[in-house]
């Protein structure tokens, strides 16, 4: 699939912000007033610059107020008005927060379940096509609410640091936890995708064409003599060495070196110093593991241009 | 609404015959004419003169090598288009209401003044059967030619899907499927017409008939571009210069 940078974006960056509102609207994080404005318009930031960074996808950016109308059947429709509902929900909560330094918890908590709902949507416009069989699995859904988790527990840990708050070690803690959790879904997700194949889910070229009912099938000439829409958003193809090297780059600044400048932090270093760190760092590794989610999966259109 | 009817009165589609099929590639230019004049938007093309011409079709033609198990390979031409499938996947997932499945018919159409050119639906459709059109903005598909079928200022026979009408070789067949006595369901019984990608669990209402099997000209002529191993014994008066032939030799 062609990894367009809009939906990398906004995959990466809006379920960091729902995390964000989660962590919040649960009750964790400091009375301190800097804090809370800075919690607060990190979570909103996150989530409207990921949510606007989508609508940079359409071609008719016009019509995207239709896109809240299907939620009985489109996952894509839920994915918007739940957005909104969560924006609006941990809005007012915020309002509380910010100025009356109250937690109402019921809004709190409301926010939080529909954050984690609104992640798990988002997660379920990919996981529902049954076109993309590296896609088309739970884990998606686990490693999409685990990353939202684990980069919003990090992002917190570092802003308790920075204002100087309590417990933004034990935060530290939790979201090294929450690291190790998220890569090990995501660990899963690689060895499932690495034994799926369009042949195996059914959709290569011979049960594409039904032709496996004669022989083997091989493309004889293309329908066209350029690239066409499908094969650009569809066909698309990664080279494997890009492949490898985005992969290790993912795992590196994604898992690894998050997880030793946190244990750093915990150990000795100054923590807030290096808690920012990981959390830019950990976005970085973010970004090339989503790149890599849409670049790498094959759709099954790819199977008629003899594309494996 | 994207929601899917729960049965559609009729369910109309084409059958398409792979035996007959030459690869001539009408049906798609035929496709092209019709509908980038008819419903919605124009089927733009994009560098349509320069190096790398890119444009939206709603029908494309692919041609495949297929090698069986023995015997020599054969060449099968392929068109591709909607399959107007029963549980299509790309209504359900467009989060705007404009694609949709009608009740009536069973045709799958977008409304394209409700399309936001998201591409979810294309994404969604295991065929290719959804194009985006650059210039509009929104997603085309084949529209099985609602504005042919059902209109009365053109003449009956025109009142198929253009594809159809055109093909030289009588390789597209259109009608309902919901009627078991159509011709397109007869066929499709009669020569065992196939679902693409049945694992996808599209139900589609095309279907595609399998090339008929061939006779395997290298075992009657005795080998391939091999001469027939036995001679054949002329007569009348070339046996005559035969005969008279091997006398003097």
């Amino acid at each position: 699939m062609h990894p367009a940078l809009s939906v990398i974006v906004f995959t990466t960056l809006s379920g960091i912000g729902f995390g964000l509102m989660t962590l919040l609207g649960i009750g964790l994080g400091a009375h301190d007033l800097a804090f809370r404005w800075t919690a607060v318009v990190l979570a909103f930031a996150f989530t409207v610059i990921g949510l606007l960074s989508s609508v940079l996808h359409l071609k008719s950016p016009s019509r995207a107020i239709f896109s809240f109308s299907q939620w009985r059947s489109s996952w894509l429709s839920r994915e918007g008005v739940l957005s909104v509902l969560t924006l609006g929900v941990f809005g007012l909560y915020s309002l509380a927060f910010l100025f009356m330094d109250m937690r109402v918890a019921g809004l709190g908590i409301a926010a939080a379940v529909l954050a984690l709902v609104t992640v798990y949507s988002t997660s379920m416009i990919y996981a529902q096509l049954r076109t993309v069989p590296h896609w088309a699995t739970w884990l998606t859904s686990a490693a999409f609410l685990c990353f939202a988790a684990a980069g919003s527990l990090l992002l917190l840990a570092a802003l308790l640091a920075v204002f100087g708050a309590a417990g933004a070690r034990q935060t530290a803690q939790y979201a090294l936890v929450a690291l190790v959790v998220a890569w090990a879904v995501k660990a899963l997700w690689w060895r499932r995708a690495a034994r799926t194949t369009l042949d195996s889910a059914g959709s290569g070229i011979g049960q594409a064409t039904g032709l496996d009912r004669i022989g083997t099938v091989r493309p004889f000439e293309l329908p066209h003599t350029s690239p066409n829409y499908l094969m650009r958003e569809m066909a698309f193809q990664v080279g494997r060495n890009r492949a490898r090297a985005l992969r290790r780059v993912a795992v590196l600044a994604g898992a690894l070196l998050p997880a030793l400048l946190v244990l750093l932090a915990l150990v000795t270093g100054p923590l807030a110093a290096l808690l920012v760190i990981a959390v830019l760092v950990h976005l970085g590794g973010m970004l090339a593991e989503r790149w890599l989610f849409f670049a790498e999966a094959r759709h099954a259109v790819s199977s008629f241009y003899g594309v494996q | 609404m994207t929601t899917l009817p729960q049965s559609t009165a009729k369910k109309l589609g084409l059958v398409i015959d792979l035996d007959i099929c030459v690869g001539c590639h009408a049906c798609a230019v035929a496709c092209k004419e019709w509908n980038t004049g008819a419903y919605g938007a124009p089927l733009s093309d994009q560098d349509a003169y320069g190096a790398e011409p890119s444009g939206t079709w709603l029908n494309r033609v692919h041609s495949y090598e297929v090698k069986p198990k023995e015997g020599p390979a054969q060449i099968i031409h392929f068109p591709r288009s909607c399959l107007h499938c029963e549980d299509a996947p790309c209504v359900t997932v467009c989060p705007t209401g404009a694609s949709y499945k009608r009740a009536e018919d069973g045709i799958v159409l977008v409304n394209e003044d409700r399309c936001m050119g998201c591409g979810l639906c294309a994404w969604a459709c295991p065929y290719g059967a959804r194009e985006m059109d650059m210039d509009a903005g929104v997603m085309k598909k084949c529209t099985l030619c609602v504005d042919r079928i059902y209109n009365d200022n053109i003449p009956e026979e025109d009142r198929v899907p253009s594809c159809v009408r055109t093909c030289p070789a009588n390789a597209r067949h259109f009608g309902d499927f919901a009627d078991p006595d159509s011709a397109v369901s007869r066929m499709t019984a009669e020569r065992g017409g196939f679902d693409l990608m049945p694992d996808q669990k599209t139900r589609p209402v095309n279907k595609y008939l399998p090339p008929r099997p061939k006779t395997d000209a290298t075992q009657t002529a005795g080998g391939c571009g091999k001469p027939a191993t036995a001679t054949p014994q002329p007569g009348g008066l070339l046996g005559w210069l035969d005969r008279a032939l091997a006398v003097i030799d």
